[in-house]
């Protein structure tokens, strides 16, 4: 325990240390970005994450061109699981101004209501899969049907495994400053991939 | 934080394992992870090229084999163009060498997250574990062919298409998840966690190869992965993302729509890059054997880097050359066949700085500068047949002939797999203090490297005559003359050779980890890092110390005025130390 924290010290430090260097005859140069190195493998896991979603919309934008395409009349519930992911975001960015400021009953306050958030929008997604169905739409009834479901079923995965990430931080007594502006972050852009999937929806 | 000063930072990993599961099964070592990564494999690999045994005796004498009907055959070419591209060398030279040199050449500890790590390793052995089980299912593995094309894949009448191609399209997955797992690793490390002095522009070759490709890997599998999942859900629940209006057996199924080609772009956005994830790791490899080997610093080292990065930028602007027969748009076709001939710049770059290291150099003909050599020219060869095939007019009449079959096993197989065993003959005694039997290691080499060249050309010839790829039997096409059936004898019989031989290989290795000549710590007298630590490397590398700062390029050899050959990157400049750094 106390070394997994000591890695994360560690890492915010460097953030000032990187350019330094030891001085002797050191030629100079930088080893390490000025980032902590989880953030970074954060930032890398979400340039992933966000070719999988491009190469998602661009097949749905060269699909929807072709003939049998009919558009969806997507269920209103997806407007309100929006503001419940947005709101997650807002609790989660306020958790993470906490944690700058050490103040460890706001930060863990805000946490476990993002993250509450977060299972609220699982659940309103999957109640907007059954909506969806009573309204005739099955996974197979019409590719941009096929979409829909494969786009939230993605999504949702990601947002599942941010859900993990969020109970192991929740869990840390008392949590990393650090480990909770990740969660912060990869919310964010979660909010994001979810803003352009569901415009996407709405407009074609 | 205690032990790390400023500007500098000492990676922290766990302390070392005491229980034989954590040590050998469910490690988190990079070093580990790299032999499981290796040995997985070769095993996969062997299986792989069993199967391309199967494909040459029906080629060869077609008829004589009573076990190869059609359905095997073409489960043995799908099977085999797979396992070899997927789970033998993106595996073996991402997950096996990039695990075992990224930290040891950047003078790290560890990957940056070491339990990532491990289950990168076992996604990966569990994709094996399920890519294997597809050949005992009903209906065996998937025939369709490496590149899957749907609509055919998932139709009744292609072999497998019961179970296999949907294990088949489930082990990718898990693969993909796997390979992503570990690239986030492999760069971050790079990033991250090289030691002091370590600047980018230091990097060893091998380390910028295995990087470059991680980053292809990590931008290129997502595409495959979303084509996957929907070319698996048109085929369980009836979707048609891919699936056009199609009579099957008579029947009219209940799809409409779907196009086949969007799978195609999906596919080969990934394939063309994968194609450079296999090449690229192997040219770090390359540089790295041929300058320890004709002690002289690589030539143009910021060029070698430079030309690296940009075949990596242009590998995601070419994947359409691997579709022109499709129909598309003739000037979508010249688009994409400029930006492939534009590939063949750095690759030359590489191929004359490669020969210009070799030029005066003192050449040892060890067994890992043979391969080095035969993969210079193996990627030549092949990559010349590749300027024509890049060429839509060209590309035409040859695309669907042997022609194709033999390039690309020139250029990416077999010039990859002699990367490989280069590679591994060469960093041998580091990972285990023993050396691979020489003498065996160049019976292995001959072998190999005239058995490519005696399958290999005549196969250009057979495809030049317009021999059609992917045929099963060429019994009654009159087209083909009496001497493409004799010629493919000879390869199968060169293909049977070649393939036995490689148990020599097998032999050394398995002999060699017990048996092998006990050497130093440093045998081949090389500057790069991973030789300046005790070997076997201890868990974390560098022992109680921290890892050695670094002071040069990984390059000095033969300085004039040196006692030595090689000068260690550890090695202080001379001129700096006078001047002092007055911090």
């Amino acid at each position: 325990m106390p070394q997994v924290k000591e890695r994360e010290g560690s890492g915010i430090v460097r953030g000032r240390g990187g350019g330094g260097n030891g001085g002797g005859n050191e030629p100079g140069g930088l080893e390490a970005f000025p980032v902590p190195t989880a953030r970074l493998g954060l930032w890398i896991f979400m340039a992933v994450a966000t070719v999988l979603f491009s190469a998602l919309v661009s097949a749905y934008l060269v699909r929807m061109n072709l003939p049998d395409w009919k558009s969806l009349s997507e269920p209103g519930l997806l407007g309100l699981n929006t503001a419940l992911l947005a709101l997650a975001s807002l609790f989660l960015q306020r958790a993470a101004w906490a944690s700058r400021r050490y103040d460890l009953g706001a930060t863990r306050r805000n946490l476990q209501l993002g993250g509450l958030l977060g299972f609220a929008f699982v659940a309103g997604q999957l109640l907007a899969w059954s909506q969806f169905q009573a309204m005739g739409y099955f996974l197979v009834s019409n590719p941009s049907a096929s979409f829909f479901y494969l786009m939230t079923a993605l999504h949702g995965l990601h947002l599942l495994g941010g859900l993990v990430a969020w109970g192991v931080v929740g869990s840390r007594v008392p949590p990393s400053a650090l480990s909770v502006q990740l969660c912060t972050t990869y919310w964010h852009f979660l909010l994001l991939v979810w803003l352009v999937l569901y415009g996407l929806l709405l407009l074609t | 934080m205690a032990h790390s000063h400023p500007g500098y930072h000492d990676h922290h990993i766990g302390p070392e394992p005491q229980s034989w599961w954590t040590k050998y099964v469910f490690s988190q070592d990079h070093k580990v992870i790299a032999f499981q990564y290796v040995l997985t494999a070769l095993f996969v690999g062997a299986v792989g090229m069993g199967l391309s045994w199967l494909m040459r005796l029906q080629l060869g004498f077609p008829g004589k084999v009573e076990l190869i009907n059609p359905t095997v055959y073409y489960q043995a070419v799908t099977q085999h163009g797979m396992i070899m591209v997927i789970y033998l060398l993106t595996a073996l030279l991402l997950g096996g060498f990039g695990n075992f040199l990224v930290p040891l050449m950047l003078g790290a500890r560890d990957m940056a997250f070491p339990f990532v790590n491990m289950l990168s390793f076992w996604a990966y052995f569990l994709s094996v574990v399920v890519l294997l089980a597809s050949f005992f299912v009903p209906g065996g593995a998937t025939g369709a062919g490496w590149t899957l094309y749907p609509p055919q894949s998932i139709l009744k009448g292609t072999p497998g298409s019961d179970w296999g191609i949907i294990l088949m399209l489930v082990s990718l997955l898990l693969f993909i998840v796997a390979a992503t797992m570990g690239g986030l690793n492999y760069v971050t490390t790079v990033l991250q966690l090289r030691t002091k002095g370590m600047t980018l522009m230091r990097m060893p070759l091998a380390v910028w190869g295995i990087f470059v490709a991680t980053v292809l890997a990590l931008l290129a599998f997502p595409a495959l992965f979303v084509g996957g999942v929907m070319l698996l859900l048109d085929r369980t629940v009836g979707s048609s993302f891919f699936l056009p209006a199609i009579v099957q057996f008579g029947q009219q199924l209940p799809r409409e729509g779907g196009s086949p080609l969007l799978f195609q772009h999906l596919f080969w956005y990934f394939g063309h890059p994968e194609v450079y994830i296999v090449i690229l790791p192997a040219m770090g490899i390359v540089s790295e054997l041929i300058a320890v080997h004709s002690r002289k610093p690589i030539f143009g080292y910021p060029m070698m880097v430079l030309s690296i990065v940009v075949i990596g930028a242009l590998s995601f602007i070419v994947w359409a050359h691997h579709m022109y027969t499709s129909g598309m748009n003739p000037y979508f076709g010249f688009l994409f066949a400029v930006t492939t001939l534009i590939v063949a710049i750095p690759s030359a770059v590489k191929v004359y700085n490669w020969v210009l290291t070799l030029w005066r150099g003192n050449i040892h003909l060890t067994t890992p500068m043979l391969f080095a050599i035969a993969f210079l020219n193996t990627f030549l060869i092949g990559g010349l047949t590749g300027l024509l095939l890049g060429n839509v007019i060209i590309d035409f009449p040859l695309q669907d002939t042997y022609f194709v079959v033999a390039h690309f096993h020139m250029v990416m197989g077999v010039a990859a797999i002699v990367a490989i065993f280069g590679g591994i003959y060469h960093w041998f005694p580091k990972a285990t203090g023993r050396m691979m039997n020489e003498t065996l290691g160049k019976v292995h080499f001959w072998i190999t490297f005239v058995g490519t060249y005696a399958m290999f050309l005549p196969m250009h010839h057979i495809g030049l005559t317009g021999v059609p790829r992917r045929y099963f039997g060429f019994e009654n096409l009159q087209f083909i003359p009496e001497s493409v059936r004799d010629l493919n004898v000879f390869i199968t019989v060169v293909a049977l050779i070649v393939g036995a031989g490689q148990l020599v290989f097998a032999y050394n290795l398995v002999h060699s980890i017990f048996w092998g000549k006990k050497v130093g710590d440093n045998p081949w007298r090389a500057a790069t890092l991973e030789w300046q630590t005790p070997t076997p490397p201890p868990h974390g590398n560098w022992g109680d110390q921290p890892p050695p700062p670094v002071y040069r390029w990984a390059y000095d050899y033969s300085v004039p005025g040196e006692k030595e050959d090689f000068i260690p990157q550890t090695r202080p400049q001379v001129t700096a130390g006078a001047g002092g750094g007055g911090e």
